[in-house]
């Protein structure tokens, strides 16, 4: 074969090219999967009916229901209702619109309901060499199994609905190279931290990344899933992690995973996507994954970040540094271990699977949380839940002090009812510590499940490395 | 969408690096399930008191910002979140176009789908229009430049396909509606 090595993302572009891109026209760009949910695609379901369009492909098209959605048991089976009117308005526009253009849903008290990006992977529907889109951006998750998965605007999601395609112009491509053991109590969240400390909240920007090395393929698929998920976060359109046996262990016998021969077929095509030996990136870098530490953020986006035994970096005579130290409460210089905590979150499509709750549980068990400190864990979808209350992990985050919820976005964004206080620390498992983004004032530092549960124990920044067994 | 060849207005500048979406149109404002009246929210946090009184030092909120159809800003302008709202909520205010040496790519995306303009410019114009705030600027499509207000011309990059679709009032979907025959074409071809 003489055709030049090729990136597993140029080969899952290339297959995907409806027409190709020439000067005056992108790509169009052929879509297998679209995942929709109540926030972003009611103004493109009106699209639809202004135009009398119906969606076109209703076998790659899904429907759930995460972000305003409620975690209070009694608010999602109960007869309490949605507190917030307009979040209810949207519950129901989804299903008006599911209900009239026949897209399968996932409704409020569905047993398959999830965060968006938690059901795909779980249901086997995500696959590698698949090209997946919603209206989120953190669809950059998908791409742990070998897909090109990317999040899109309200006006593409109108466009897939109708079309089945996106016009595209082809991004470039960037290998991080990740190589070395991770120490105990170093997750995949505390590598992805560390990768958007190093690259910037823009380093990823018009490129899709491809995570590789000894360090990725050792992840198991839920940490491969963190990792990719905020890809985003360092500003990329995608993440990418080649399909490996892990993958294909992962998505065997899975509900929507091809089954019999189609599996045998699907495999074979698997095989062959990883990128080619020689394959150039358009740019790489290289990190030590032996080096980690347990990561968390002091600042006000994902690149302020420091190690949890490290201090607040000193940055004099840069402004928007400076008003995001006095957002958050906090001095140039000083130790990130031992500030105060108010408020714990573990869940979101970042760290709300099976695992994660796993690993939190792994710290609190046999412990309480400190006093004053309040303490949310809401698993990634009603399977992750019910697989979690199977093990019993529920029981052990009840005893502990902590709230058990139904699945949903939560206190991942402000606009379910799950609130973080103004002013109040909040050590949370989610993927983004933008000002407001938990509630307005709230004060958000990311960090793993493993962190944030020994934060909850002590009620302070807590490195967890103090609190793990053995 | 209204086509736009020419935009001339004088700038206001926000020059955080870093704006995210969340600053842009706060989450608790996407329970809504239309395009429209976002732009009372946009910036909320930073526009108003916690009593809703408009916050007087805020740029966009000084008497010379007023009727400011251009906005100039930080590095990295609309990283973060994939809502549409970003550009909704900047359109509904009024701003047409936002400047910076850097764009999210999804806010990017969504921002041209909705005409509003990204404008990318070099390090030393983005200075320029950072200390300088209510510069007269004019953005032209055609000739993909901008002119600030000594006559001084920058170019920035903006994809051909965007640029004809907002400069003719084309919306995408047309296009790839237009695009049936090969799309059905593909589909035979990879599910036999």
């Amino acid at each position: 074969m003489s055709r030049a090595p090729q990136t597993m993302f140029e080969k899952v572009w290339n297959q995907h090219q409806v027409t190709a891109e020439t000067a005056d026209t992108p790509a169009v760009l052929y879509i297998d999967l679209h995942l929709i949910h109540e926030v972003t695609s009611p103004q493109a379901f009106s699209v639809l009916r202004e135009r009398g369009l119906p969606v076109r492909r209703l076998d790659r098209t899904l429907g759930t229901m995460d972000h305003s959605t409620p975690t209070r048991t009694e608010q999602v089976f109960g007869g309490a209702p949605i507190t917030v009117d307009s979040a209810a308005r949207q519950v129901r526009e989804l299903e008006t619109n599911c209900a009239a253009f026949g897209v399968e849903l996932f409704g409020l008290r569905s047993a398959q309901r999830g965060v968006v990006h938690i059901i795909g992977p779980d249901l086997g529907i995500t696959q590698p060499g698949k090209t997946v889109v919603c209206g989120d951006s953190h669809t950059s998750t998908h791409g742990a199994v070998g897909a090109l998965a990317f999040g899109i605007g309200t006006t593409e999601v109108g466009h897939v609905l109708a079309t089945q395609c996106l016009l595209q112009r082809k991004p470039r491509t960037f290998a991080i190279n990740v190589s070395g053991q991770l120490r105990p109590g170093v997750t995949a969240k505390d590598l992805i931290l560390g990768i958007i400390g190093k690259i910037g909240v823009s380093g990823g920007t018009g490129h899709v990344i491809e995570y590789r090395g000894e360090t990725i393929q050792s992840l198991d698929m839920d940490g491969r899933l963190t990792v990719c998920n905020m890809s985003i976060e360092a500003g990329a359109r995608a993440g990418m992690i080649a399909p490996d046996e892990t993958t294909y262990a992962y998505l065997s016998g899975r509900p929507r995973a091809p089954q019999g021969t189609d599996w045998d077929r699907a495999l074979e095509r698997w095989r062959a996507l990883p990128s080619d030996p020689g394959a150039v990136f358009d740019k790489s870098v290289d990190i030590d994954g032996s080096a980690l530490e347990p990561m968390i953020t002091y600042g006000t986006h994902p690149g302020m970040v420091v190690p949890i035994t490290g201090a607040i970096p000193v940055k004099q005579g840069d402004a928007a540094f400076a008003k995001s130290l006095a957002y958050m409460g906090f001095e140039a210089g000083a130790p990130i271990k031992d500030q105060m905590v108010n408020v714990v979150f573990v869940g979101s499509c970042t760290n709300g699977r099976l695992s994660d709750l796993r690993s939190a549980a792994s710290i609190l068990r046999g412990h309480k949380i400190a006093k004053g400190v309040q303490m949310l864990v809401v698993p990634g979808s009603q399977q992750v839940k019910k697989q979690a209350e199977a093990e019993g992990l529920d029981k052990v985050f009840i005893e502990a002090g902590a709230e058990w919820r139904e699945s949903g976005c939560s206190m991942c964004l402000g606009m379910n009812g799950d609130l973080v206080g103004k002013g109040q620390y909040s050590v949370s498992t989610s993927n983004r510590n933008f000002e407001g983004r938990q509630g307005v004032g709230a004060r958000t530092l990311l960090a793993s499940p493993l962190t944030a549960a020994a934060c909850a124990v002590r009620g302070r920044i807590t490195d967890p490395r103090e609190l793990m067994n053995g | 969408m209204e086509p736009i060849k020419t935009l001339r207005s004088r700038t206001v500048v926000l020059p955080a690096t870093n704006i995210d979406t969340d600053q842009i149109i706060p989450a608790r404002f996407l329970t809504t399930t239309t395009r429209d009246g976002l732009g009372k929210n946009l910036f909320s946090e930073w526009r108003y008191e916690a009593s809703g009184t408009p916050r007087g030092e805020f740029a966009l909120n000084r008497p010379e910002a007023q009727g400011c159809q251009i906005l100039v800003a930080g590095r990295n302008f609309g990283c973060g979140s994939s809502r549409e709202h970003a550009p909704w909520a900047l359109l509904d205010y009024g701003i047409r176009a936002v400047i910076s040496t850097e764009i999210a790519d999804i806010f990017r995306n969504n921002s041209l789908k909705n005409g509003l303009l990204p404008v990318v410019v070099d390090e030393n114009t983005s200075r320029w229009l950072i200390e300088h705030p209510g510069a007269d600027v004019t953005i032209d499509l055609e000739s993909t430049t901008l002119t600030l207000p000594g006559g001084e011309r920058v170019q920035f990059p903006l994809e051909a396909f965007s640029r004809y679709c907002l400069m003719n009032g084309i919306d995408e979907l047309g296009f790839l509606l237009g695009k049936m025959d090969e799309i059905k074409a593909y589909e035979s071809r990879v599910e036999p």
